[in-house]
């Protein structure tokens, strides 16, 4: 589904990510992570098309299409789905006209008719039971004066409304007390299916133990330092991040 | 001869004829304010308070004043637009009064809304203690002129010691002729202890050049509650001056909302004086493209001890539009405890639209909290990007983010079907202005 080989990116003139290598498949999960400051969020946003970075070499392929030539929004409606580490705070638009508006571009995407009003609420009211989000959630401005949980959840919910192929979570995990934690990792399990693919960004390795991914990956400087199994996270949990970067410093210098 | 001089000479034709001419010190009263705008003319940008806005296309226009006539039946349909339901309604067409599109039977004792020129011969002892009670402290050509040259306006008096059945009063003032002026003065009276919603819209002809000069004088009283809703909607041809001028007595609660949306050339004045823990909120959305140009001046006094006010103006510029926000909150010496907040914020859509914000504040008393905040911005590119992840055009997303900018002033007005007709006003604005909204 997707394909990263050896992408250089540069932000600010500033060498990011030196080097990637990535194969996923449809129905797998893989696990991405690492230090504070090793490229992750700066993967995921140039998987999902931000501005401001510059690819300086490699290619992303996904569903046999090159991936950089897309904006955002296409990237989006082709099914790549990305959850902000920090969700954006939009006062005066609210949730269901963000979820509507969101739901319906895709749907134009596929050649669907828009949902009418009535089965439009149905599949939200629907979705919202998977996060455990309260309702009235629906109606406020989006993500404004939600608390770090509820902003998470809405990311999830957004996810689960829009159905996407590549799920891209960037440390949705991260400040969630264990019950947030559980709903997110709920959310995540109920979405796994054959054709859909899902790169966990995350920090720590207590996602995982609710989430078993199928590969985990260990970003440092840039590169990935080192892939193995649901195993990997275990034994990062144990020792930190220390004798990887370790490891890769002695590799560079030889 | 320049335009002042022929406003004075018409004045000696029409002056007689003008509502109230039968009481000598009403008379009085416009025979001084005309020799003051005689004298001294429009502002001009030399004085401090105008420095941002040049009026002097006003001067080169001959605006006059309409004799009494009947309304075009346009007007019918252009008030459609603006009517409310369940409200009680006084709509003034050209400067008066128009009886027949009214709606204001099943009044509570005591309350009392009819045009001024009518109250003066009904309640001439009423008006004479009000008029130019609030709006005294204000000094400028607009005052005076209005003062010497009103045709009418709308008079209201909220009752104290009694529950008013929660019904909101709408005033409409519209401009159906080209080339017109029209000049009313309103005076609202809210009683100790009584409350009241009010709407004022003003609109006209689209695409028709005239003047409409307003002054609101309101007068709230001790422990009394007045929601004013201000909906400019003025013909984008149209010069606009709108000055609301509010005493607030001990713990008189005022809430203003201006939306100010139509005109070419406009003037929102906005001035408060604050009793003993008193309270005002003062929240106002600007839009302007083309060539408008549109100029909001506030000013609270926290005379008292123990006031709050809060403040909220935000502007939307686009193309050439030129905005200006001039906030001043003065914190008298005896304001003790005084608790005020104020924020500009605008949002800048091209490079020639231009917004000049002057927020002041002046403080004479030694324990008090006040702040205030100013951004001149563009729109966030993360929100953008993130409505681009969520599958929405880039072009989409940025007339989302626009709207809603504007939305969230919107949705604070607590009247719902006002709510719903600015909203509808406000995508009208949008479209019009060829922004996408197929979000919607
Ligand atoms: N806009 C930016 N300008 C300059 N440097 C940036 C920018 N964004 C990220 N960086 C740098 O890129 C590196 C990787 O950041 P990031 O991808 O956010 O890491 P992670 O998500 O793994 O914590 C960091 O050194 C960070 O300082
Ligand atoms: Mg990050």
């Amino acid at each position: 589904m997707l394909t990263i080989e050896n992408l250089h990116v540069r932000v600010d003139g500033k060498a990011i990510l030196q080097g990637i290598n990535l194969e996923v498949k449809a129905g797998e999960v893989h696990a991405i992570m690492g230090p504070n400051g090793s490229g992750k969020s700066t993967l995921s946003h140039v998987l999902a098309g931000r501005e401001g970075y510059e690819v300086t070499s490699g290619s992303v392929t996904y569903a046999g299409k090159n991936l950089l030539d897309m904006p955002p929004e296409q990237r989006a409606r082709e099914g790549v789905f990305l959850a902000f580490q920090y969700p954006v705070e939009i006062p005066g638009v609210s949730n269901i006209y963000l979820l509507k508006a969101a739901l319906n571009a895709m749907r134009r995407h596929r050649g669907q008719s828009e949902l009418d009003a009535l089965d439009f609420l149905q599949l939200i009211k629907e979705k919202i039971k998977l996060v455990e989000m309260d309702e009235q959630l629906l109606y406020r401005s989006v993500n404004q004066g939600f608390s770090g949980g509820e902003k998470k959840r809405n990311e999830i919910l957004q996810m689960a409304v829009l159905e996407p192929r590549l799920c891209i979570l960037d440390e949705t995990d991260s400040g969630l007390d264990i019950d947030a934690l559980k709903v997110v990792a709920d959310g995540v399990n109920s979405l796994r299916t054959n054709d859909r693919a899902f790169i966990l960004v995350t920090h720590y390795q207590r996602l995982l133990n609710y989430v078993r991914p199928d590969y985990v990956h260990v970003l440092v400087h840039g590169k990935i330092a080192k892939s193995g199994d649901a195993d990997l996270a275990l034994e990062l949990e144990e020792k930190g991040y220390g004798w990887i970067e370790r490891q890769t410093a002695a590799e560079d210098a030889a | 001869m320049s335009a002042v001089s022929q406003y004075v000479e018409e004045y000696r034709t029409i002056g007689a004829a003008l509502p109230g001419g039968h009481l000598p010190w009403l008379r009085e009263l416009r025979e001084r304010a005309l020799t003051q705008f005689s004298a001294g003319g429009f502002p001009s940008p030399r004085e401090e308070e105008w420095k941002y806005t040049n009026i002097s296309t006003i001067e080169k226009k001959r605006f006059r004043p309409l004799p009494i006539s009947e309304p075009s039946a346009a007007v019918e349909s252009w008030l459609k637009n603006y009517e409310l339901e369940d409200v009680w309604r006084l709509v003034l067409v050209d400067g008066r009064v128009a009886a027949d599109r009214c709606r204001l039977d099943g009044m509570p004792d005591g309350m009392i809304v009819c045009g001024l020129a009518e109250a003066l011969t009904k309640y001439p002892n009423l008006v004479q203690s009000h008029l130019g009670l609030a709006a005294g402290r204000e000094n400028h050509g607009f005052i005076h002129f209005n003062t010497a040259f009103f045709s009418d306006g709308a008079f209201v008096r909220a009752p104290g010691g009694q529950a008013l059945p929660k019904k909101p009063l709408q005033i409409i003032y519209l401009n159906s002729r080209p080339e017109s002026l029209a000049t009313v003065r309103n005076l609202i009276i809210v009683e100790p202890n009584a409350a009241l919603e009010l709407v004022e819209t003003y609109a006209g002809a689209d695409e028709q050049s005239y003047l409409s000069a307003a002054v609101t004088e309101v007068s709230i009283g001790e422990n009394a509650a007045l929601d004013l809703y201000k909906l400019q909607s003025e013909s984008t041809k149209a010069f606009h001056f709108g000055g609301t001028y509010v005493q607030q007595a001990r713990s008189a609660r005022f809430r203003h909302y201006n939306f100010s949306f139509g005109g070419l050339l406009v003037r929102n004045e906005v001035h408060t004086e604050l009793g003993h823990a008193a309270e005002c909120l003062l929240y106002g959305l600007f839009l302007a493209f083309g060539r408008q140009h549109v100029d909001n001046h506030t000013l609270i006094h926290h005379a008292q001890p123990f006031g709050i006010s809060r403040e909220i103006y935000k502007g939307i510029l686009d193309q050439r539009a030129r905005g200006v926000f001039q906030g001043r909150i003065v914190v008298h010496q005896d304001a003790q405890k005084t608790d005020a907040e104020m924020s500009n914020r605008n949002l800048l859509l091209s490079e020639n639209a231009e917004i000049d914000t002057k927020p002041q504040l002046e403080i004479y008393a030694d324990d008090v909290k006040c702040g205030h905040g100013v951004t001149v911005g563009q729109l966030d590119e993360n929100s953008v990007f993130f409505l681009q992840t969520r599958g929405i055009e880039e072009q989409a997303a940025r007339t989302m983010l626009t709207f809603a900018f504007a939305n969230e002033m919107v949705d604070r007005i607590r009247l719902d079907g006002l709510r719903g007709s600015v909203q509808a006003q406000l995508l009208a604005l949008f479209s019009k202005a060829n922004l996408h909204q197929e979000w919607l």
